[in-house]
């Protein structure tokens, strides 16, 4: 066998956790992707720019302020203490929630620019055949934008498993629950197990130049209207 | 019948317009004259900040409503056909009339058979030529059983070869069906082939409305061309009666004459004009 079984653990952790994160930014990423790509708001700017915060920051900095968030004295603590719930700092679903943030940027900027690229006049058509505008935005919007959709998840998908600096600040390094295989190839490295280091960074090398080419194998039909 | 009083920042347009039950209304002007937004106003895509519009009775807008596009009983053309690109031409067709509650089947096939489209329906829109996704357009705005048809200028992004195609249908149109239309355009040659009454716009302000007769004088003719056209047109439409025509045309009897001898030895046009007089 090439791979530990913590090395699967870990690999199988990661698939977990982007599948999810993706699921989720897809259904929260997509309204606020809408509602960009179509207002007129002064708040577009501001907004615009907090959801591409996570580009240019130090994933340290984004995970130290979450990890203050979650902590006993963060909103997202009190909120987590007054349900009843755990606390989510070095838990899976604390890494859930750093991810969703940490990835957003990737899921909103794509559909952005495909909900924009679709333009006014075929949402202007459909309201002009009765169809309401959230009929229209299901019936027309969705699939005129179907390859924005795909971008975007593949990218929130990929570079949710690429993540290391969050998931160290959130998660820290617990197996089974927060050591994904990032910072699985970390600590092989740490303890010079260069062998096993080099298997994993094989394995997502290949991944995620699997996924890179699929993405851009599929671009040009995706153009074709 | 329809009153509509708009006002912008910079215009105001006031408009009363006694339309008949069905008949084509042509809202004539250059560009910039505000006729494709008086269009855009009345099917609800725009919203003029101090409007009142009201059709057949029922309040579209005032100061206290404003009653959505969807919820508009119209149908529209515009420009460009538009034609949905993930759908097929039946699905186009079909997607405004599982919407509409007035529509039925019946409408969509007699509109398929009035564009002649039949034989279209299940090809994608990329498929279709410039003359044909518009006859489609036309197909699928008259498929929700509109009260009220709208067209924005819908042959000015075709060339003439496919706008002499669209023509004879759009006759047709007007001819078959009992729905009053309301048909913005440029073009003094649709004008004359197509409508009963013309409203000409200026600068946002309305010039003249009535009928044809009574408003064609307001339509100025750059082009020789295009003023041989049309008054070969309204001789036909008139059956080849020389003063009822110098009339609709607004200009008097030998002034005619002396045109019609100025076409004469021109050939082409003029053929049409001498089977005419006869």
């Amino acid at each position: 066998m090439l791979l530990t079984d913590s090395d699967l653990q870990s690999i199988w952790l990661t698939i977990r956790l982007a599948t999810i994160v993706t699921l989720i930014l897809l259904m929260t990423g997509t309204p606020i992707a809408w509602w960009l790509a179509r207002s007129r708001s002064r708040w577009k700017g501001p907004i615009g720019a907090v959801v591409a915060l996570p580009l240019v920051l130090p994933p340290s900095v984004l995970g130290f302020y979450l990890l203050l968030a979650m902590g006993p004295r963060g909103p997202v603590g009190h909120l987590t203490r007054v349900l009843g719930i755990e606390p989510l700092p070095f838990t899976f679903w604390g890494l859930v929630l750093a991810s969703v943030f940490y990835s957003l940027p990737f899921m909103v900027q794509p559909l952005q620019n495909a909900f924009e690229s679709i333009g006014d006049r075929f949402l202007e058509v459909a309201a002009t055949l009765r169809a309401s505008p959230l009929d229209a935005f299901f019936t027309v919007a969705l699939p005129l934008a179907r390859s924005g959709f795909l971008t975007a998840s593949v990218l929130t998908f990929s570079h949710t498993v690429g993540e290391f600096g969050v998931v160290l600040m959130i998660g820290g390094n617990i197996p089974g629950v927060s050591r994904v295989a990032s910072v699985q190839i970390y600590d092989h490295v740490e303890a010079m197990e260069y062998g096993e280091a080099h298997r994993m960074a094989a394995v997502m090398l290949i991944f995620s130049f699997m996924v890179l080419l699929a993405l851009y194998a599929n671009r040009p039909n995706a153009r074709k209207v | 019948m329809a009153q509509f009083h708009m006002e912008w920042p910079g215009f105001t347009l006031d408009l009363d317009l006694n339309m008949p039950a069905r008949g084509v209304t042509a809202i004539f002007g250059h560009s910039g004259s505000g006729k494709t937004t008086l269009l855009r106003c009345i099917a609800g895509l725009e919203r003029a900040p101090q409007g009142f519009l009201r059709f057949k009775g029922e309040a579209w807008q005032d100061e206290r409503t404003f009653l959505p596009v969807h919820k508009r009983p119209l149908g529209y053309v515009f420009q460009e056909a538009s034609l949905f690109p993930h759908l097929s031409v039946l699905g186009n067709l079909r997607y405004g009339l599982s919407r509409s509650k007035a529509a039925s089947s019946g409408r969509l096939d007699q509109a398929v058979e009035l564009l002649g489209i039949g034989h279209l329906l299940e090809r994608k829109p990329d498929r279709l030529s410039g003359g044909e996704r518009q006859r489609v357009g036309i197909a699928r705005a008259l498929a929700v059983s509109p009260r009220l048809l709208l067209m924005d200028e819908p042959l000015a992004a075709l060339d003439m070869k496919r706008k002499h195609e669209i023509l004879p249908y759009l006759e047709r149109l007007h001819r078959t069906m009992d729905l009053p239309i309301l048909y913005v355009t440029h073009s003094p040659d649709e004008v004359v082939r197509l409508a009963d009454h013309l409203v000409v716009m200026e600068d946002g302000r309305v010039l003249a409305h009535g009928t044809l007769a009574e408003t064609l004088p307001y339509i100025d003719l750059p082009l020789t061309m295009a003023e041989e056209r049309q008054i070969s047109e309204v001789l036909k439409r008139v059956a080849g009666n020389k003063s009822q025509a110098a009339k609709w045309l607004g200009i008097d009897y030998t002034t005619l004459l002396r045109r019609l001898k100025g076409m004469e030895g021109k050939g082409g046009g003029l053929e049409v004009i001498r089977q005419q007089l006869g």
